[in-house]
C-alpha cells in the first residue's frame, strides 16, 4: 500500500501542470476561451496531444501511451485545478475509453488515432430526454428511445440524444442505442453524417452540450455485432467516474486555497476575516473533506488499475459518493466565505463550483452511488481496502 | 502507487491476526467486542502478553522495546489489535508517558520506569487537565515550590481516567509563577501512595466510574522526580499531546462495531433508509482509513503530522455515529439499560445508552474536536 507517486507519475503531472498554467493559470483567459465556441482552445488540445496526454489510456499499438487510471487521474486533477475547459474527460476518457473497450482492433486503429493525435473530437452520446414525469432511474448504463435498426444490413439509428457534452463539435459520435433483439449496442456515427441534425449551446459550467437528433442516421456498430455492451458501458463510466473525481479534487484544491488567501487578505471591521473563528473553523471543515476525498479518489484509481471490473466499478461508486459530498461541501462554503465577490462570472471560486456541480451530475450523483451501495450493505461485514470485502475476523 | 500489501506485509498481517486472535484470552476480547467494562486486571493481562512478544511498545525507540516497523505495520498492528477485540496497551503507559521519558528523561530515569512502564508494571495515571484548565491547559495552577532536595506539590487535577487503579501519576505542575504561562511549567512524576494525595471518584453520565479527580495536599516528591529540566514541561506536553493524537482515530475498532451493528441489525437492515445510513457511515470510515495510511501521522522530530488532526476529527465523529446507531438499532429496549441477567432483552441493548453517552467524550479529550479545527486551521492553512 503505498499514495506516493513515482518519478514518471511527478514529470507527468509538472509537465501537464507547467501547459495548464500556461494556458488558464490567468483566469481571464479562461473566460475569453469559454466565450466563444468551441468553449475550448484547439492549440492546447494539440499541445496536450503533443505532450501524449490525449492518448494516456491506450495502447501503444493504436498510438496511444499504454498508461493507467492513475495517471489519467493525475491529469484530470491538474485540469481540474484552472478549471481547463478541454474535453479530456469527455472525449478521451469515456467516449475514447468505450471505443478502446467495444471496437475491433481495426476500429481503435482508426478511431483512436486521431484521437491520440489531437485530429478528432469524440463525445458519447447517451444521456436519453425525458418528460414529465421523469424516468424512474438515471444514469443507466442502457439506451431505450434511440433505436438501432438492420433493415438492409446497414444499421440506422433513430431518436434523440440530450445533453450530450460536445456533441456539437465531435467530429465522432459513439452512440448508445437500443437493439432490435433487446440490449443496447454502441454505435459510431460521424457529427456531420446524414440523418445527423445537432444544435449545440454553452452550460453554466463554460462547457458546450448538445441536443443530437438522428432520423435514420447510417451507423457502424462498434464491436461484434449482437452483443449488449451495457456492462462495457458500465466499465467505462467508472473509469470516466474516477477521473472526474480527479478532475473535482483538482477543482476542490484551489477553492479552499482560494479561500483561505481570500481570509487572510480580506478585512472587514479593521481585520482580516481569519480574525473571526467561525470562518476559519468551517474552512478546517473543508480541509477534511478535501481529505477524505483524496484518499477515496487516489484509491479508487489504484483498484481501477488491478483491472477487477467488479472491485473497480464499486470502487468509482465509493469515490464518486465521498467527492460528491465533499465537492458540494466545499463548493457551497467556497462562495459563503467569500461572500458576493464569488457570486461573479469573473471571479474564479464561484466558477469551480459551477464546475464542481456539473461533474457531480455528469455520471452520477451521490445519491445514486448511496443507492447501489446501500444495496449491498447486507452482504459482508466489515470492508477491508487492501483486500476487497471480507468479514471482519472477530468472534462469534 | 501500489493498492497491494507487499507479500512481507501481507505476511506480517497475518502474524498479527494469528497472534491476537489466539494468543489473548478469549474472555477478554469477547468482554471488549460486547462493549462490557473491563477491569484492571484485563488489561494489565493483555498488556504483559503483548509485551512478553514484543508487541506492547513498538513505536518505542528500540533499545527501549521498540520494533523499529514502518508506519504502515505500525498501523496494521493497531487494527487488527483492535479489529480482534484486544484491548490497547494501556494509552497512558503506551502513548503517554513511555514516549515522554524515552526522549526528555535521564538515563537513570529511563532505566527506571520505561521497563515496567511498558509491561504496566507501573499503572500510569494522567495528570493534566485541571478545573480550570481544560482546553487552555496552559492556564494550569498547580504548583510545585522547592524544599530543599523535595518539591511540595498544592492543587488539583481533574478527568483522571482509570485513576483508581493508577500506581503513579505523571503530573505537569507550575514551578515558575512569574514566568509567562507556558514557560513555568514543568513534569513530576508522583507517586499516587504519597501522603497527601487523594483520588475522589466523578461520575458520569453513563453512569460509570471511569475519571477522577486527584488532590494534592503539600505532597513530598522527591527532586530526582522531575522529567529533564525545570520549566521545561509545556515541551514535554506538546511532544505527548501530539503523539496523543496519533493513535487516536480507532478505525479498527470503529469498523469491528459498524460491522457488528449490521448483525445486530437482523431484520432491520431491510430498511432502505437504514441500509442508506450503514453505507454512508461505511463510506466515510473507508475514507478515514485510507487517509489514515495516506498520510501515516506520525511524530517526526517530535511534531505530529498536521494532519493527524483530520484522523482524530474524523474519527471521533464516526466513532460517536456508530454508538448512536447501534442505540438507534436497540430503540425502546434500549432504555433497560440497568436490567442486568434477568432480562428478556438481548445483553447489547443494555449496553447502547450508556456507550453513546460515554462516547461523547471522544470529541472532547485528546485535544477536543474544536482545538483540532484550530490546528488545521492555524498549522495546515496557514490562518
Amino acid at each position: 500500500m503505498d499514495f506516493t507517486y513515482d518519478d514518471e507519475q511527478v514529470a507527468l503531472r509538472d509537465a501537464v501542470r507547467g501547459l495548464a498554467t500556461r494556458a488558464y493559470g490567468d483566469f481571464e483567459q479562461r473566460r475569453r476561451t469559454v466565450a466563444e465556441d468551441p468553449g475550448f482552445s484547439e492549440k492546447v488540445w494539440t499541445q496536450l496531444a503533443e505532450m501524449g496526454v490525449l492518448g494516456l489510456p491506450f495502447p501503444e499499438e493504436v498510438g496511444g501511451v499504454d498508461a493507467g487510471p492513475v495517471e489519467v487521474g493525475i491529469v484530470a486533477a491538474e485540469l481540474g485545478r484552472v478549471l481547463a475547459p478541454e474535453p479530456f474527460l469527455t472525449s478521451v476518457v469515456l467516449a475514447g475509453g468505450l471505443v478502446a473497450a467495444a471496437g475491433t482492433a481495426q476500429q481503435q486503429a482508426d478511431v483512436l488515432g486521431p484521437l491520440s493525435a489531437g485530429e478528432s473530437i469524440l463525445a458519447f452520446a447517451h444521456n436519453e430526454p425525458w418528460g414529465n414525469p421523469g424516468p424512474a432511474a438515471r444514469w443507466v448504463p442502457t439506451a431505450s428511445t434511440v433505436t438501432a435498426s438492420d433493415p438492409d444490413g446497414t444499421w440506422l439509428l433513430s431518436g434523440v440524444k440530450e445533453p450530450v457534452a460536445q456533441g456539437a463539435r465531435a467530429d465522432l459520435l459513439v452512440v448508445s442505442a437500443a437493439l432490435p433483439a433487446g440490449g443496447t449496442g454502441l454505435f459510431l456515427v460521424p457529427g456531420d453524417g446524414p440523418g445527423v441534425s445537432r444544435t449545440g449551446h454553452p452550460t453554466y459550467d463554460g462547457g458546450r452540450a448538445a441536443r443530437i437528433a438522428f432520423d435514420g442516421a447510417p451507423a457502424t456498430r462498434l464491436g461484434a455485432p449482437g452483443v449488449d455492451q451495457s456492462a462495457t458501458i458500465s466499465a467505462a463510466v467508472a473509469h470516466a467516474r474516477v477521473a472526474a473525481c480527479h478532475e473535482a479534487l483538482g477543482a476542490m484544491e484551489v477553492a479552499l486555497s482560494a479561500t483561505t488567501e481570500y481570509l487572510r487578505t480580506r478585512k472587514q471591521f479593521g481585520v482580516p476575516l481569519a480574525t473571526f473563528q467561525a470562518l476559519t473553523f468551517r474552512a478546517a471543515d473543508m480541509y477534511v473533506s478535501l481529505e477524505l476525498a483524496r484518499s477515496l479518489t487516489q484509491w479508487a484509481a489504484m483498484v481501477l488499475a488491478t483491472g477487477d471490473r467488479e472491485r473497480g466499478t464499486e470502487a468509482a461508486a465509493r469515490a464518486g459518493l465521498q467527492v460528491s459530498r465533499s465537492g458540494r461541501h466545499i463548493g457551497q462554503e467556497a462562495i459563503q466565505l467569500h461572500g458576493g465577490i464569488a457570486m461573479t462570472a469573473e471571479y474564479l471560486v464561484g466558477n469551480l463550483t459551477a464546475r464542481l456541480t456539473a461533474l457531480d451530475h455528469l455520471l452520477g450523483d451521490g445519491h445514486h452511488h448511496l443507492t447501489t451501495l446501500a444495496a449491498g450493505v447486507g452482504g459482508y461485514g466489515a470492508l477491508d481496502p487492501l483486500a476487497g470485502r471480507s468479514e471482519a475476523e472477530v468472534p462469534h | 502507487m501500489q493498492l497491494e500489501l507487499s507479500a512481507q506485509d501481507e505476511a506480517f498481517r497475518q502474524e498479527m491476526r494469528t497472534f491476537f486472535t489466539t494468543q489473548v484470552s478469549p474472555e477478554i476480547r469477547e468482554t471488549v467486542i460486547a462493549g462490557r467494562e473491563l477491569g484492571r486486571d484485563a488489561y494489565v493481562e493483555t498488556q504483559r502478553t503483548l509485551n512478553a512478544a514484543g508487541l506492547a511498545v513498538p513505536h518505542w525507540p528500540e533499545e527501549w522495546g521498540g520494533r523499529g516497523w514502518s508506519d504502515l505495520r505500525r498501523h496494521l498492528w493497531l487494527e487488527e489489535m483492535q479489529a480482534a477485540g484486544v484491548p490497547a496497551p494501556l494509552p497512558f503507559n503506551a502513548n503517554m508517558i513511555g514516549p515522554v521519558l524515552a526522549q526528555f528523561a535521564s538515563q537513570e530515569m529511563k532505566e527506571r520506569f520505561l521497563p515496567p512502564t511498558a509491561n504496566l508494571d507501573i499503572w500510569w495515571s494522567q495528570g493534566f487537565s485541571e478545573p480550570d484548565a481544560g482546553s487552555d491547559l496552559a492556564a494550569l495552577r498547580t504548583t510545585a515550590v522547592r524544599d530543599g532536595d523535595d518539591w511540595v506539590v498544592n492543587g488539583q487535577k481533574t478527568w483522571t481516567t482509570l485513576g483508581q487503579y493508577g500506581d503513579w501519576i505523571f503530573t505537569l505542575v507550575r514551578t515558575d509563577p512569574e514566568a509567562k504561562k507556558q514557560a513555568g511549567i514543568s513534569m513530576l512524576l508522583i507517586d499516587m501512595t504519597s501522603p497527601g494525595l487523594e483520588v475522589r471518584p466523578i461520575q458520569l453520565i453513563d453512569g460509570g466510574h471511569e475519571v477522577n479527580e486527584v488532590w494534592f495536599t503539600d505532597v513530598r516528591v522527591p527532586g530526582e522526580n522531575l522529567v529533564g529540566e525545570v520549566n521545561q514541561g509545556w515541551t514535554m506536553a506538546k511532544f505527548l499531546l501530539g503523539n496523543e493524537r496519533v493513535g487516536v482515530a480507532p478505525v479498527g475498532t470503529v469498523k469491528r462495531n459498524l460491522a457488528r451493528a449490521k448483525r445486530l441489525a437482523g431484520p432491520q437492515l431491510g430498511d432502505p433508509l437504514l441500509r442508506a445510513r450503514v453505507a454512508e457511515l461505511e463510506n466515510e470510515l473507508l475514507a478515514l482509513e485510507l487517509t489514515a495510511l495516506r498520510v501515516a501521522a506520525h511524530s517526526a522530530g517530535g511534531e505530529p503530522h498536521p494532519a493527524s488532526s483530520v484522523l482524530k476529527l474524523k474519527g471521533t465523529e464516526l466513532q460517536q455515529a456508530v454508538s448512536e446507531l447501534v442505540l438507534d438499532l436497540a430503540g425502546p429496549a434500549g432504555y433497560a439499560s440497568g436490567a442486568g441477567a434477568g432480562s428478556d432483552l438481548p445483553e447489547w441493548t443494555q449496553h447502547a445508552a450508556p456507550a453513546y453517552l460515554n462516547l461523547r467524550k471522544a470529541s472532547i479529550y485528546g485535544g477536543s474536536n474544536e482545538i483540532q479545527r484550530q490546528i488545521i486551521a492555524r498549522t495546515i492553512l496557514g490562518l
